[in-house]
């Protein structure tokens, strides 16, 4: 088995989520609530990585983060180094492809918050922000957590985008499913069952756990207090 | 703004509204003026009642006009001010209680005063919920109580904020009789002791009678009459308002005698020796009450009838008569003035003309009683 590839492939799935919800949940918020007439716009700028092949997103990406772009020569002059083929080209490519996943489920959470209650809290004197906070947030949770597990689980299995902006560097953006491609290319298919069986398995738990935990009755469940 | 919420002079709190808002189906076009007390928003469904109060609360922005609390200018778009609804310091009680259903009833009622030393939250949130009779009901979740006990809980949460101007919209017409008159009853205690402008939208002439001060009627975005609700309802100068009212005849009167065992009382009429046998009401004698009876509800006998069901037969005069399309409005004085209505045919075969001497009949359950004004 080889760890250093599932732990790359699992810690970049940790940071590719943990940015989506900060980034995710303020655009998620701005596209179930604005009136602004060309919100269509966004939303379907922000659906693109769910119909394009990954390599057109990724090969853009490349370009976009490369040395000759404005963010690739800035990153290179602030850090010393270039910026395609390391793990934060990976991160910020898997944030992109991932962001559907992550902004979908909540905007239809945020989206079905009874309107009436945010006209409530308004009415109670409070602002945008903290109606938000207070009330949006916590009903919605279970959107919010459906987007967290649908993004990690969606970077785990990523594969096109990977290998255009990471390459293949063992312990850097060599992640579990270059490594499986690998072991097929050379015919390892003992290895490379191994290492999907693991992948399947992780995300099964994990789209399993999601499910129970926005399950409000459990009918079969003996212990429901 | 306003953070000396307390001893405000009354002519200081008047709101005054001006506003004209273009929707799908009509104009609204409303311009009146409600000082502190119950002013009753009556009209037909789609009359622009709503709207008019959510422009009011800045939910919805006027084409044009101006609204303000007392001194205090809401929307002025002349001035181009227009204040966010967390600015207006209302209180706002839809249809549904919309209580936040992940709070408990304290959080929810300590919503709009956050920003209180906790102290004063806590001493305040009590208070409320004891004038709305729900202080059991403080750690339990919205879900997990009675309608009318999630209304009280809405209305304490509006009141709480102690707002300068409250706007209720059908706030007890999802709940039973019983529940209903209670949750009136504490309303109106509680509007006695603070004094500020409410604007209450029903379609009931039964409430418009118990809390109303004035009565605002809309009908398509139009104010169509104003005024006290004896003078508005009781003899409705415009089509909407009987439409909606329905009870022709409308008595003050005062409790004579009680009689529990049959659950009924007597109630002599003001400004006459007769006496009303009505449906019991938890009172006590010499009370004033008002009773409310459909014109179409009494009936006229040519001769003394004798075992019959109802229990009221009052001796009276014919002193109009007149046809308006397929039925005959009787007026006849028995005491006070009677408005009764029967058929074309009913009117000829009794053969009614002005002066003559008949007989009313009407049943007990036919006599309403409308609680009168605090």
């Amino acid at each position: 088995m080889e760890w250093s590839a599932i732990w790359l492939t699992l810690r970049l799935a940790m940071v590719v989520c943990a940015v989506l919800l900060v980034v995710g949940t303020p655009i998620a918020a701005w596209l179930a609530f604005t009136r602004w007439r060309w919100k269509f716009l966004l939303e379907a700028v922000v659906a693109l990585p769910l119909v394009l092949p990954p390599t057109v997103l990724g090969f853009y990406i490349l370009v976009a983060i490369g040395a000759n772009s404005p963010v690739g020569s800035l990153y290179h002059r602030v850090f010393g180094h270039r910026l395609p083929f390391t793990f934060t080209s990976l991160a910020i490519a898997s944030v992109i492809y991932s962001l559907p996943f992550a902004v979908q489920p909540m905007v239809a959470a945020f989206s079905g918050v009874d309107r009436e209650l945010l006209s409530a809290s308004a009415i109670l004197g409070a602002s945008p922000l903290r109606t938000f906070a207070r009330i949006v947030m916590p009903l919605s949770k279970s959107g919010i957590i459906t987007g967290a597990v649908l993004s990690f689980a969606h970077t785990l299995g990523e594969f096109g985008v990977v290998l255009m902006v990471g390459g293949n560097i063992p312990g850097v953006t060599r992640t579990v499913s270059i490594a499986i491609y690998d072991h097929v290319e050379a015919l390892d298919y003992a290895s490379a069952n191994q290492m999907a069986l693991l992948l399947m398995a992780f995300s099964f738990i994990a789209l399993s756990l999601t499910y129970a935990v926005n399950r409000r009755v459990w009918a079969v469940w003996p212990l429901h207090r | 703004m306003g953070e000396d919420g307390k001893g405000r002079p009354a002519a200081d709190s008047l709101l005054s509204v001006d506003v004209v808002k273009r929707l799908n189906s009509f104009t609204l076009r409303a311009q009146f003026q409600a000082p502190p007390g119950f002013t009753m928003l009556l009209g037909p469904s789609g009359g622009g009642k709503t709207t008019l109060l959510n422009c009011v609360a800045g939910l919805m922005r006027p084409d044009a006009g101006r609204i303000a609390v007392g001194a205090k200018i809401l929307f002025a778009s002349a001035a181009g001010i227009d204040l966010s609804a967390a600015h207006r310091r209302l209180g706002y009680l839809f249809q549904s209680p919309a209580l936040f259903p992940h709070m408990t009833v304290a959080q929810n009622v300590c919503y709009g005063i956050a920003k209180l030393p906790a102290a004063e939250r806590q001493g305040r949130m009590m208070a409320l919920l004891q004038s709305f009779r729900i202080e059991h009901l403080a750690e339990r979740k919205p879900g997990e109580i009675s309608g009318g006990e999630r209304q009280r809980a809405a209305l304490a949460r509006s009141l709480v904020t102690d707002p300068d101007l409250l706007l209720l919209d059908e706030p007890v017409t999802a709940l039973d009789r019983g529940t209903k008159s209670k949750i009136l009853d504490d309303l109106r205690v509680w509007n006695a002791a603070h004094l500020i402008p409410i604007l209450y939208v029903t379609h009931s002439p039964e409430e418009a009678f118990a809390l109303g001060e004035r009565v605002i009627v809309l009908e398509a975005g139009q104010v169509v009459a104003q005024g006290v609700p004896q003078e508005v309802l009781t003899s409705p100068r415009h089509e909407t308002v009987a439409q909606i009212v329905g009870f022709e005849n409308v008595f003050d009167a005062a409790v004579s005698a009680l009689n529990e065992r049959q659950g009924t009382m007597l109630c002599k009429l003001a400004g006459s020796e007769r006496e009303l046998e009505v449906p019991l009401i938890q009172t006590e004698v010499g009370a004033p009450v008002r009773i409310a009876i459909r014109a179409g509800d009494i009936m006229i006998a040519a001769d003394l009838p004798h075992r019959l069901s109802a229990r009221n037969t009052l001796p009276g005069r014919v002193r109009s008569i007149r046809r308006e399309d397929v039925r005959v409005i009787v007026g006849i004085e028995a005491g006070v003035e009677f408005e009764v209505h029967i058929t074309p045919a009913a009117a000829e075969e009794l053969g009614l003309v002005s002066g003559r001497e008949v007989w009313l009949i009407i049943k007990t359950y036919s006599c309403n009683l409308v609680e009168p004004r605090v």
